[in-house]
């Protein structure tokens, strides 16, 4: 990251947006809850029923929409509620990190972890570091700088999704 | 435009107290598309679901969002109140502001906790709009069950279910039903005699006209879903019409050839027109077809000529028979481990050195020795006896990492069974510890050590040899620190309890899962433990793990509650959480086909006018779908969908971010 960026992340709070599955890491989150934990307030869940539902165009339209980091958990493998889900997610999880990885994108920015319906304290673990880590990464303002940079040679690109992102 | 009502909820002061309510359902109120909001003490209370039923009403609310606690806790509360108002209950979505936001940061100034429950609400207000109203899946029922295995958990669920008014099939590999209960001399820890307590309930299942019984058969397919399964059964020939057989026994009387007796676990010989056991049920022979002289070379045909019914038919050829089933029980029973691994414990090479259950076999009166101990190899008195704990369980080198959790209890009843035959006889057990948990078990241990003067020697045995006769046994006694040596005349070793032979061909053809182990998962193992992954399939017995009878039969009368609650309707509502294929689309890859943990997507034919197969696609049979989405994401032209968690809705509320 330049000098430039790194005065930018001068007192950020990053956003983060977590898929989760409904069995376990979402009841492991409402079990920290129900134990009265705290943790940090940067990351918004999205449950689904399962990881295996995860499409890697949820974790590009997040950031697309403005979130710093991208956190995916589920059931550890061999619990998933739905046998074999979860492994269908890590191993998309695993391409789509290589993506990044290649596109030249910071891999912190997304996360993956197995959460149980009982581990509360590894959910309240799991959000301090990854907020840390995506707060220490700094905003995620190459995404958002693509569209202006980029230069086709087509002119510029229709700002819908831009303004979409922002109006929320 | 839709016409949103967002319900935010105090909790009393647990939301309230870091989340400004009110500050959230005016906020909520300037959304576009929200024409109504409000918040309440106890949203959960009556005078609060009255209160939604009645925005409900009075502003012609077409969808509601309630912030307030986990939906876990109360989404069936406010979707009932939904549908009590006439709102599609799928059409309320509940935000969790209390567990995953008040609960969780502790500022009491509410700035941080409004700021994510607003936050929240928008993501799932906007992923409301796009909502579909959903209706509950009604399957119709077929109230006719599949029992595979006739081993005590199969016959106990055969039973019940049965004594529910339903009918039952009940199917067994072997010639008869009994399973290994069938083959033990005396049961723990009462010590009465297993045959005595197993054949009445073999006989009442066979006289029971709501059971039909399939013996020598196997279950060779099995296709649908719950309440609607197709299973096809083969029914392999017994080479005897079992219509007109009356079980006189006068053909395996007359037989001249002799087989080795599966049975008896090698101890004796029977004929090769046999019933396993003399009260096998049903008392029908079959023929041995590989040892048969008829059917292999053509001669003899001795058993056809005094068959006074004239049932021997020779012709005889293997059945397949179809049969429409609403629920299946499994129950398959356990194997032991082939003690020929253990090369060390001279089995298979010493004749005096027997398994656990070829003990019962000799302790049995029904067995090979009507009930006497004598050695294998010359029929002697054992005049010492050593057995052995631990024979390849616990063991993950060489054997199961698992307790098999039976033998504790069946070596200390042998040492009894032994003692009460040869009095003046002398027990040795080697063991590592003893597990005796169950009702009256650790009495009936230590029963066996201080009353019937069993010698308990904690420590592992090294070598077994012959040496003039006796089978020399080489092992530690940890607890004083000495080698012991004991010149027996027989050992017995307690061999590690392992699944069935091709329990795993089972499991892939009924779609249920398995362990490394191959003995079957539950669906939880400790709140469902009788569930499959697969709905409509349950477990009973020794398939699931190592088990002894008491808790089999409590398995199998569990089976059978399930399958008669699932019987008590003649249909069956269920969550509409299911996938759809968009068939305009589909370009018939089947990606999803192997994504589908449920083997729930079906490869569908597309004809034409004329009924020519033109194309393909795929379908998702919505009684099988369990709603994962799995197949959704995997699918590469995007024409799966879930229903309740579309790509569009979760789109929204990512877009809401």
């Amino acid at each position: 990251m330049s000098e430039e960026l790194k005065k930018v992340a001068t007192g950020f709070e990053p956003k983060i947006m977590a898929f989760v599955c409904n069995w376990c890491t979402y009841a492991g989150a409402d079990l920290a809850g129900t134990s009265r934990m705290e943790y940090k307030d940067n990351v918004r869940i999205i449950k689904l029923p399962c990881t295996g539902r995860i499409d890697p165009l949820f974790i590009i339209k997040a950031f697309e929409n403005g979130a710093d980091g991208v956190l995916v958990s589920g059931c550890h493998p061999g619990d998933c509620h739905y046998t074999t889900g979860n492994y269908h997610a890590r191993r998309r999880w695993r391409a789509f990190k290589n993506l990044m990885d290649f596109t030249g994108i910071d891999e912190t920015r997304l996360q993956f972890s197995w959460v149980s319906a009982s581990e509360a304290l590894k959910w309240v673990d799991l959000i301090n570091k990854v907020t840390t880590q995506v707060k220490a990464a700094g905003p995620f303002i190459e995404y958002q700088g693509l569209s202006e940079k980029y230069d086709d040679g087509l002119g510029e690109l229709p700002a819908e999704t831009e303004g979409e992102s922002k109006e929320c | 435009m839709s016409r949103i009502g967002v319900f935010v909820c105090q909790c009393g002061n647990n939301i309230e107290s870091t989340v400004d309510t009110g500050q959230v359902a005016s906020d909520m109120k300037e959304m576009p598309g929200v024409v109504f909001s409000c918040t309440y003490k106890f949203m959960c209370s009556s005078p609060g679901q009255e209160m939604v039923r009645q925005a409900i009403k009075d502003k012609r609310l077409d969808g509601i969002v309630v912030s307030a606690c986990s939906p876990h806790m109360h989404e069936k509360t406010f979707r009932k109140a939904s549908e009590s108002a006439g709102l599609n209950p799928y059409k309320c979505e509940i935000v969790n502001i209390r567990e995953q936001c008040s609960w969780v940061h502790h500022d009491t100034t509410k700035k941080i906790g409004t700021r994510k429950s607003n936050d929240l609400t928008r993501m799932i207000i906007e992923r409301l709009k796009k909502n579909k109203p959903l209706k509950k899946i009604n399957i119709p029922v077929n109230k006719k069950a599949l029992v595979i295995g006739g081993g005590i958990a199969g016959i106990q669920a055969a039973l019940d279910i049965a004594d529910g008014g339903r009918e039952v099939i009940l199917v067994e590999r072997e010639p008869s039903i009994g399973g290994n209960m069938a083959r033990l001399s005396e049961t723990f820890p009462t010590m009465d005699c297993s045959q005595c307590i197993l054949t009445p309930k073999m006989v009442e299942a066979e006289l029971h006209d709501k059971i039909k019984i399939l013996t020598y058969s196997e279950v060779e397919k099995l296709d649908g879903y719950i309440g609607n399964f197709t299973v096809t059964i083969k029914k392999k020939a017994k080479y005897v019409d079992e219509s007109t057989c009356t079980g006189c026994g006068e053909c395996m009387e007359k037989c001249p050839f002799k087989a080795d007796s599966e049975f008896e676990l090698g101890l004796n010989k029977r004929k090769v027109i046999y019933t396993p056991f003399p009260q096998a049920v049903p008392n029908i022979p079959v023929i041995d077809a590989p040892n048969c002289v008829m059917l292999t070379k053509g001669k003899c045909g001795i058993c056809a000529k005094v068959c006074g019914p004239g049932s021997i038919d020779f012709e005889q050829k293997d059945e397949f028979i179809e049969e429409q089933v609403g629920a299946v029980v499994v129950a398959t029973g356990y194997d032991l481990m082939p003690n020929e691994r253990f090369g060390e414990y001279g089995y298979g090479k010493i004749k005096d050195v027997v398994s656990g259950m070829q003990f019962e076999r000799l302790a049995s009166s029904s067995g090979p020795t009507g009930g006497q101990i004598f050695r294998p190899s010359d029929g002697k008195v054992p005049e010492q006896i050593v057995f052995l704990q631990c024979i390849g369980s616990r063991d993950e080198a060489k054997g199961v990492s698992y307790c098999s959790k039976i033998c504790c209890m069946y070596t200390a009843k042998h040492t009894m069974l032994y003692k009460h035959k040869v009095h003046d006889g002398q027990a040795y057990v080697f063991y590592m510890d003893i597990r005796a948990g169950g009702k009256r078990y650790e009495e009936f241990t230590r029963r066996a050590q201080e009353q019937e003067d069993a010698m308990y020697l904690r420590g592992r045995v090294a070598r077994i040899y012959e040496r003039d006769g006796k089978v020399v046994v080489q092992g530690a006694d940890t607890l004083s620190g000495t080698q012991v040596v004991i010149e027996a005349d027989m050992v017995v070793l307690a061999t590690a309890l392992v699944s069935r032979p091709g329990a795993d061909s089972l499991a892939q053809k009924l779609g249920i899962g398995y362990d490394k182990y191959k003995f079957y998962n539950e669906y939880h193992p400790k709140l469902k433990p009788v569930e499959t992954v697969t709905a409509g399939i349950f477990l009973s017995g020794a398939c699931v793990g190592p088990m002894d009878i008491p808790e089999s039969v409590s398995m199998g009368s569990a089976s059978a509650s399930k399958v008669l609650a699932l019987f008590s309707s003649d249909e069956m509502a269920r969550e509409p959480i299911v996938a759809a294929v968009n068939k305009q689309r589909c370009n018939a890859c089947w990606d999803c086909v192997v994504a589908c943990p449920y083997t729930a997507i079906e490869k569908e034919e597309v004809k034409d006018r004329q009924g020519n197969v033109i194309g393909w696609n795929a379908n998702v049979n919505e009684g099988v779908c369990q709603g994962c989405g799995v197949c959704v994401a995997a699918c590469r032209s995007k024409v799966v969908d879930l229903a309740g968690y579309t790509d569009e809705q979760v789109f929204a509320a990512i877009n809401a971010f």
